[in-house]
């Protein structure tokens, strides 16, 4: 593959962020989520379907239903990242919380919430990131908690930084925290990634500018919370969640715990 | 009350190694259960090329039915805290699995009751939105199935290689030679 410059990836960008302004001229719905198909994200060509995907309205399927977990799946620990290894990770330590919600604004409760992130110089604590940047032994990077009975989530960690990919030239990702979650059916799963105020990498990456609604693409990025800070200690970052679905879930007695 | 907008979908990536797969992950069924059954395969990307960075998560019902699932995949060693996974009496119906170096994964369940079919859902780096699919282990009249074209349909069928194996492939793109797999949308 021949390697592309940013000038390159900015004329793509620009030309999909064109295309959909003018399909939404044209009447198209509002698009919510990253079109599979982004050329300026070259690692998308070979791993986007080309079939439209199939509409399924059975009420009985199985995805309105969804995995549970509980008290035995996480620990006090695992919320707070800053606290895992015996020594303090170096960086600047935040807190980020926010609430799950349905599309209705409903909390989504007692669900799983796994983040995962780089450490402060940009390093992830994983065999193939090979980024020559310090690994901090007293940083992994990834944490977990239930939200509680109104949809919150709360994590300590330390401020990622920006780190260098290979989808061309001079390709920096802004730095963002990765989160996984679960609503009450299986059609609810997200993975997603939140980023920080006003981070100046913003126009320069693919993977953001893949949403290309100015709108949908503002609700991945964090809020500083400044009344939220604990004072002398770190400073709070703020995103609410809210996941897409079916109108209708699959409800079974008893369910709801 | 206005519906919210929904928060965008942003891909996995090539790190989430270390965070999302846990030990026993694959393993729905419990250890040594006589009626487990395998269900493995391969992820291939547009080129046929296998995908060794996906991460498959399947659901299911358990064998009576039952669609409420069970806490517990996660669970914790109480001293060092790390997982240790399921102690086998609650059916989860959940299973998390990488794909090797080969784009191969594999799983360990029952069958579902009530239904012929897992739900599966599909992340990978390169991908910005995951995919729905799901893994049916009998050619059955479903309504799903029947509405779809015999090629296209076939992709959702599990190839019985033995009667306790069987294997579902995931094709991420239509390159000619394979047929793509059906992907579901839930509107
Ligand atoms: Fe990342």
């Amino acid at each position: 593959m021949t390697a592309l410059d940013q000038s390159q990836i900015d004329t793509e960008i620009t030309a999909a962020r064109d295309a959909y302004a003018k399909a939404l001229a044209d009447g198209a719905a509002v698009r919510h989520h990253p079109s599979r198909d982004y050329a300026p994200y070259r690692s998308s060509e070979l791993r986007h379907p080309k079939h439209a995907l199939v509409e399924v309205r059975d009420p009985e399927a199985v995805e309105l239903s969804g995995p549970v977990f509980g008290v035995t799946d996480v620990t006090d620990l695992d919320a707070d990242l800053t606290r895992q290894h015996t020594g303090e990770p170096i960086g600047e330590r935040i807190t980020v919380t926010g609430r799950l919600l349905d599309r209705d604004g409903k909390p989504i409760r007692g669900q799983l919430v796994e983040i995962w992130q780089a450490n402060a110089s940009g390093r992830y604590a994983h065999q193939r990131d090979q980024h020559p940047a310090p690994l901090d032994p007293n940083f992994t990077g990834v944490g977990r908690c239930l939200t509680g009975d109104d949809g919150t989530y709360r994590f300590t960690t330390i401020k990622p930084g920006p780190y260098p990919w290979r989808n061309h030239t001079n390709a920096w990702r802004p730095a963002h925290i990765h989160f996984s979650l679960f609503g009450t059916a299986f059609t609810q799963r997200l993975v997603t990634q939140m980023y920080f105020p006003g981070d100046p990498l913003f126009p320069y990456d693919p993977i953001l500018q893949a949403v290309t609604d100015d709108s949908a693409r503002g609700r991945l990025v964090a809020t500083y919370a400044h009344d939220r800070s604990s004072p002398e200690w770190s400073l709070c970052y703020r995103w609410d969640i809210v996941l897409d679905g079916p109108a209708a879930t699959w409800i079974e007695e008893g369910r709801d715990g | 009350m206005a519906e919210l907008a929904p928060t965008p979908s942003q891909t996995v990536g090539p790190f989430y190694g270390y965070a999302l797969p846990f030990p026993g992950g694959a393993d729905i069924a419990p250890a040594g259960h006589p009626g487990a059954i395998t269900v493995h395969g391969h992820v291939y990307d547009g080129a046929g090329a296998p995908v060794p960075d996906a991460l498959l998560e399947f659901w299911q019902p358990a064998p009576d039915g039952s669609r409420t699932g069970a806490p517990g995949s996660l669970r914790r060693d109480p001293v060092s805290g790390a997982v240790i996974g399921r102690h086998g009496l609650d059916f989860t119906g959940f299973a998390r699995v990488p794909t090797d170096a080969d784009g191969h994964y594999a799983i360990r369940t029952l069958p579902p009751g009530g239904v012929p079919y897992l739900a599966v859902c599909v992340f990978a780096r390169g991908l910005l939105h995951h995919l729905f699919t799901r893994a049916y282990l009998t050619d059955a009249d479903d309504p799903l199935l029947t509405a779809l074209e015999p090629r296209r349909r076939a992709t959702l069928i599990a190839i019985a290689e033995t009667e306790r194996v069987h294997r579902f492939d995931v094709r991420l793109q239509d390159n000619g030679a394979h047929e793509e797999t059906v992907f579901l949308d839930f509107p």
